[in-house]
């Protein structure tokens, strides 16, 4: 029976019980936040929307840095910038729907190079999921093929378990994107932390093996002492694993040469006597003989990708093949493997290096490869008329001492980049490698201008795949990150129209864009400083100028339309059958 | 060549999906499939057919399935020694003048008829795939009305033959 005494007795009561148990309740979208905050996450790369509305008060209210950017692919792609150069998880948020897909580009290429992403998007409620609501896709869906790992939160109580879980494949193992689905209910729904309780994370169905086998080792130390004509390839896995003194000394102790997938440039120094150049389609003419030659083939951390293979029947026929991988689906994918060691690169290396082995003998074979080089080196014909692509970056690289990060899209200014700026230091190479994504280069540099606000950042991209995230001109504009934007600016798609000119009787379909904004404007349309090179001489002053600024620049530079990159191995061939080796 | 796989999974939604979608990524073509709870809670099994045209093929497959962060385990036991069983429902066309005739087809299958109508009976079948194609061949003529099958699900026996052939990955 409840009297007015009673209540009255009940009303003076209550202020002190409610200070014995102050109880705690966040929504979702707080305990999101300070997830992200207990993850040590210093930047976040995002897009607002009606479905992560809740997500961006929290945010408001408890506040991290967030990066605006003025697309959801480009939020992504500075993510990945991010995460390449600081081997840190990318974080992206963005909303339901549309949003979402927006990602779908940037998981993927994050998905191909192995880069950790943590991608938060906002889903429609879940009374109507299902409903074809407004803005509602299916997320989870459409990115499974293309994550690492995805989750929905279909529970409040999962979502501080989700969010570590994320993080840990994320950052774990063979690195990936991975994405984290949350229904708007559950962003604004209370969260009973008393109730919570803390757990380790534990995935039985996620044990990467890390630590190498050691009869695995034995083999390939005897098959490294043993060989004649030994190589290694280093690929972006010795970056990941953050190896490069282990792979300095195990090539430098052995005399080994060594050679580079596209992602794994800046694993050794570009100039290290033993370096071959890059690998593959586009790669030196030394190290593609190097691997046709070799007769023990160590890959240290590459998946053997065709465009690095050529002819996989063709691919080093003399060769023993050592493959060292954290992830086991990639070995004897594509080649077959005689010493498959599952591990992390680093612990693999240390491994090897820990074994008293006797060096192989290579002072001939090294001899052999110096004289190739020689004989075959990068080259091209200079034109009095035009200023050459190749030309551009050898003066970005002079001026920038080989000290920058460089980013690039896809196609022919990446290979020249790849070609011609070589990289005195790792992680300073941010390139679209797998998924080869046209618009990738520029907000990567963003990201990576984010990610070492020290360091000089150049966007070596091309003048139409610029044009796909242009749009990210604003967070120069907004934020004065001092990236400098260098167009190769030839004019159209130039790898599509070298194909075009070489495998379909110069029928330029679709590949020249003539018609283009005036770059310069649009820097100065953002309060950018723009500049504009036409000759040799104005690229040497220019870049002297505009690379050396403390400001965020545009550089419009003017190159020959129809240079093609060379040497190349054309599809379907073998390494040794390259094309263009000499301009001779 | 055909190959048995059975996945252990976390029981998770989504999780089929995953599995299928990676098959049909990576161009497998699925025979059959089937899924259930096992004795652990929390833990379902698939059995799958697939057609395969070699061994890295299949042990590609197995990585691949292995990398999923829901899977647990994963077997290829196609050359051990198994228990493997399928069921079908078969509705033919039988109006009473011949279902003796068909009682004594179906007998040494140990088939049951589990529905009966005017002109038409429902057997059920259980046993290996080679069997169920065998029942269903001789029962073709009489005229097969509908027929549903479930897929074949395995595991391995209690006694393995000394030598059975192992995949590379799991030497």
């Amino acid at each position: 029976m409840n009297t007015g005494g009673q209540a009255m007795q009940e009303l003076t009561e209550m202020p002190a019980e409610t200070e014995v148990q102050p109880k705690q309740l966040n929504d979702g979208s707080a305990v999101l936040i300070q997830a992200l905050k207990d993850q040590g996450v210093e930047v976040i790369f995002g897009y607002p929307g009606g479905a992560v509305l809740p997500i961006y008060d929290a945010l408001y209210k408890n506040p991290i840095s967030h990066i605006l950017a003025r697309h959801e692919q480009g939020a992504i792609h500075a993510a990945e910038g991010y995460a390449r150069v600081s081997g840190k998880p990318g974080v992206v948020i963005a909303t339901s729907g549309p949003g979402a897909t927006n990602l779908v580009t940037g998981i993927t290429d994050a998905m191909m190079d192995s880069l950790p992403l943590v991608v938060f998007t906002g889903q429609v409620g879940q009374e109507v999921i299902g409903t074809d609501a407004f803005q509602e896709a299916d997320i989870i869906g459409i990115t499974q093929p293309i994550t690492k790992h995805n989750y929905q939160v279909n529970d409040i109580k999962e979502l501080p378990r989700i969010i570590k879980e994320a993080f840990h494949i994320a950052s774990t193992g063979r690195r990936g994107p991975v994405l984290v689905d949350i229904p708007k209910n559950i962003a604004v729904e209370l969260f009973d932390e008393e109730e919570h309780v803390d757990e380790e994370v534990n995935l039985p169905g996620y044990q990467p093996t890390t630590r190498p086998n050691f009869l695995q080792i034995q083999k390939a130390v005897q098959a490294i002492s043993s060989a004649k004509k030994p190589l290694i390839l280093a690929g972006a896995g010795i970056l990941h694993a953050g190896a490069m003194e282990e792979l300095k000394e195990l090539v430098e102790r052995h005399r080994i040469p060594i050679t580079n997938t596209l992602l794994g440039l800046g694993s050794i120094h570009g100039e290290h006597e033993l370096f071959l150049g890059m690998a593959g389609m586009h790669g030196t003419y030394t190290a593609n003989m190097a691997i046709t030659e070799c007769d023990l083939l160590v890959n240290i951390g590459a998946r053997f990708d065709d465009r690095l293979t050529g002819n996989l029947n063709l691919f080093a026929p003399n060769a023993k093949v050592v493959h060292i991988d954290i992830d086991p689906a990639e070995i004897g994918k594509n080649v077959p493997t005689e010493i498959p060691i599952v591990a992390d690169a680093k612990e693999a290396l240390k491994e090897l290096l820990k074994q008293e082995i006797a060096s192989p003998v290579t002072a001939d074979w090294i001899a052999h490869l110096k004289e190739a080089h020689k004989e075959y080196p990068l080259w091209y014909v200079e034109d009095k008329e035009h200023l050459l692509p190749q030309q551009a970056i050898q003066i970005i690289h002079r001026v920038t001492g080989g000290d920058a990060i460089v980013t690039t899209d896809v196609g022919q200014h990446q290979m020249w980049a790849a070609q011609y700026y070589s990289l005195n230091n790792p992680d300073h190479w941010v390139t679209s490698g797998g998924l080869g994504t046209m618009g990738f280069g520029f907000p990567a540099a963003i990201g990576a201008q984010l990610a070492k606000p020290k360091e000089r950042v150049v966007a070596i991209v091309g003048d139409a795949g610029f044009q796909m995230t242009a749009q990210e001109l604003s967070l120069l504009q907004e934020l004065r990150i001092p990236v400098k934007v260098v167009i190769l600016n030839n004019e159209g798609l130039g790898m599509v129209r070298q194909w075009q000119e070489t495998f379909y009787e110069e029928r330029y379909s679709q590949s020249l864009i003539p018609v283009q904004p005036d770059f310069v404007k649009l820097a100065e349309a953002y309060d950018l400083k723009g500049y504009r090179i036409n000759t040799l001489e104005e690229a040497e002053s220019v870049f002297q100028e505009a690379l050396l600024s403390d400001e965020p620049v545009l550089i419009d530079c003017r190159v020959k339309q129809l240079e093609n990159v060379y040497p190349m191995v054309v599809p379907g061939t073998g390494l040794h059958e390259m094309i263009g080796v000499s301009g001779k | 060549m055909k190959r048995v796989i059975t996945v252990t999974v976390i029981n998770q939604s989504g999780v089929l999906n995953r599995v299928t979608g990676l098959l049909m990524k990576r161009q497998f073509n699925i025979e059959s499939i089937t899924v259930g709870h096992t004795e652990q809670v929390g833990m379902s099994k698939m059995t799958f057919i697939v057609n395969v045209e070699d061994e890295r093929k299949i042990e590609q497959l197995v990585k691949q399935l292995q990398k999923q962060i829901d899977v647990i385990k994963v077997d290829d036991i196609t050359d051990k020694s198994i228990v493997m069983r399928e069921l079908a429902l078969v509705k033919v066309i039988s109006p009473p003048h011949i279902r003796s005739e068909m009682n004594s087809i179906i007998e040494p299958f140990r088939a049951t008829a589990i529905d009966i109508g005017k002109n038409v009976v429902t057997y059920q079948v259980t046993g290996n795939p080679e069997k169920i194609e065998a029942f269903i061949d001789l029962i073709k003529p009489y005229g097969i009305k509908e027929l549903t099958r479930t897929g074949a699900t395995a595991f391995v026996r209690e006694t393995q033959k000394v030598h059975s052939p192992q995949l590379s990955i799991l030497k």
